[in-house]
């Protein structure tokens, strides 16, 4: 294999890897904490990206309303937001606002579910997973009603529009943005774990919730907000990778599937190994796709989620779990 | 002497189980009152019970006067209600430091009684950066024993704390204990009986989720005829 062809594999192994662990990490902080397998995680992946895409390109004044369901873009429309204004012009300003965004849309979306559908079926696991998975369904059909049934494209800021050679290959900037992004969350997620009290409580509660209880910490708060944190780095995660792999109502479903083997390889709980299993799948599937084929590359994934499920059930960075809620 | 905790009638089950059969008993104010009795009596559930980690059915928890029963277990801790599991509870992913901190209830907690629990446990402060994981099992009950000590509880249950631990380190949790004793009021399950009567006030004798009897631990511990029918042990 040329040098230039392991560069170009690395690259796109580490900014899947990176996209990977944004959406995993919320995931197995939410199973390693409060035994809840998210099925809608991808689901909130993807209403991250329509969101981040249509503030994206309504502030820009492009399509204003064009992307909103009826009741809210004739209302918005009288406010004086309409098409062919740019409430801000500069594409870099706008990109980062539709960021936050879909990263807050996210935590609240998050929170909501938690509150209102995850919390009263604590007692009943099964439950919780026939929840999660319908929840996922109503979601992208939501995302279909309201944004119909074709896929978008978010276009890249300015700033991030260009390419660089790297050992004569193109390189997209945004790649490099990708990457920087998930080093970026992956220290903030690990010093919020690590250096706050809320941290400890989190990693306590990950190993025994009934043992962080009897300390007279009420967990159930905890849960909403680590399921709120974990739907918005989810959400986030989606409107970054928008302008890298288009938006569409599936698009959460794939990414979805490569967290659950990155949360399986790495280990449920942890924020370490959710980063090196986002890392190790990524280079996996980029020199599988490149080798072989897409369709490939995902077997020999699932193939290795099943081996690690055999050799060590808890994954690399797992830890046994003790006491229940 | 003041009841500070009290069980009347208190009815638990474990799915169709039913362990708890009118247990009833009260700890008082100042005072290390011990539950006896054989494995499966019902000694941990009783514990556990109190805390509303598996919550009675019927019955009356009273803290202080007050209803606890039905309350969460973090309120329920909240009210001054401190756990020594029989695992102990350790985080052995946390570090000794931050095991105690976990446990603070309020801002500087742990600052404020550094110098009273690294008094009664000197070796935690040399081994505060260690993983709760790396402790030898009587560091771990130094350490469970310490995180109760961080917040002001007013009441602490402390389950077999000397189970599986070596001879010399059982003398170094009475030594914990008796130090313990006078600064909090205590509800112990110990089913070693020399221990139990080095440190008990008062004690309860538990069988089939029942108190078959009770006294101060001097009578009781003279009586061998009652610790042998329902300890099978003799002092």
């Amino acid at each position: 294999m040329s040098l230039e062809a392991i560069v170009s594999i690395i690259i796109q192994g580490l900014t899947l890897g990176m996209l990977y662990f944004l959406i995993a990490a919320g995931l197995s902080l939410i199973f390693g904490l409060m035994d809840v397998l998210n099925f809608a995680h991808g689901a909130i992946f993807m209403v991250g990206a329509y969101v981040a895409t249509t503030v994206y390109y309504d502030l820009g004044g492009g399509q204003f309303g064009a992307y909103l369901p009826p009741p809210l873009a004739p209302t918005l429309l009288k406010l004086g937001l309409k098409g062919g204004v740019a409430l801000v012009a500069d594409s870099n300003v706008r990109f980062v606002i539709a960021l936050l965004a879909g990263g807050l849309v996210g935590v609240g979306l998050g929170a909501l579910i938690e509150w209102s559908m995850i919390r009263p079926l604590y007692k009943r696991p099964i439950f919780q997973i026939l929840l999660t998975l319908g929840l996922a369904y109503v979601l992208s059909e939501l995302v279909r009603n309201i944004w119909g049934f074709n896929p978008y494209n978010l276009e890249k800021p300015a700033a991030l529009a260009q390419s660089v050679e790297v050992v004569e290959r193109m390189v997209p900037y945004y790649k490099f943005f990708l990457i920087a992004l998930g080093c970026v969350l992956f220290i903030v997620v690990y010093a919020l774990l690590q250096r706050t009290r809320l941290g400890i409580i989190i990693r306590a509660g990950v190993q025994n919730s009934e043992m962080v209880q009897a300390l007279g910490i009420n967990v159930r708060r905890v849960f909403t907000v680590v399921f709120a944190l974990g739907a918005g780095l989810a959400a986030f995660g989606g409107a970054a990778a928008a302008p890298f792999v288009g938006v569409s109502p599936l698009m959460g479903m794939s990414f979805q599937l490569s967290a659950f083997i990155v949360v399986v390889i790495g280990g449920m709980g942890s924020i370490p190994g959710a980063a090196v299993g986002s890392l190790l799948v990524g280079l996996a599937q980029a020199f599988a796709a490149y080798r072989l084929s897409p369709l490939v590359a995902n077997a020999i994934l699932v193939g290795l989620m099943g081996l690690v499920l055999l050799i060590k059930p808890a994954g690399l960075f797992g830890a046994k779990k003790e006491g229940g809620h | 002497m003041t009841a500070l905790l009290e069980l009347r009638d208190v009815h638990t089950y474990i799915g169709q189980f039913h362990i708890l059969q009118g247990m009833s008993l009260r700890a008082d104010q100042g005072q290390v009152t011990v539950l006896l009795g054989r494995n499966g009596a019902g000694k941990t559930t009783t514990l556990r019970t109190i805390l509303g980690l598996t919550p009675p059915r019927a019955g009356q928890v009273m803290l202080g006067g007050q209803s606890i029963a039905g309350l969460p277990t973090h309120a329920i801790a909240g009210r001054g209600i401190g756990y020594v599991p029989e695992d102990r509870g350790v985080f052995t992913d946390l570090t000794v430091e931050e095991n105690l901190v976990i446990s603070e209830r309020g801002q500087g907690d742990l600052a404020g009684k550094a110098d009273f629990i690294f008094g009664l446990f000197p070796d935690l402060k040399r081994l505060s950066r260690l993983k709760g994981g790396q402790l030898s099992g009587g560091q771990q009950q130094m350490l469970a024993l310490a995180r109760v000590l961080v917040p002001d509880n007013r009441l602490i249950l402390i389950d077999e704390p000397t189970k599986g631990l070596a001879p010399i380190l059982v003398e170094q949790v009475m030594a914990a204990l008796h130090n313990l004793k006078s600064a909090i009021t205590v509800l112990l399950v110990e089913q070693n009986f020399t221990v139990a009567r080095g440190i008990g006030d008062h004690c309860y004798i538990v069988d089939a989720g029942q108190v078959v009897h009770s006294g101060p631990m001097k009578e009781i511990a003279a009586d061998e005829g009652l610790i042998q029918r329902y300890l099978g042990a003799g002092g």
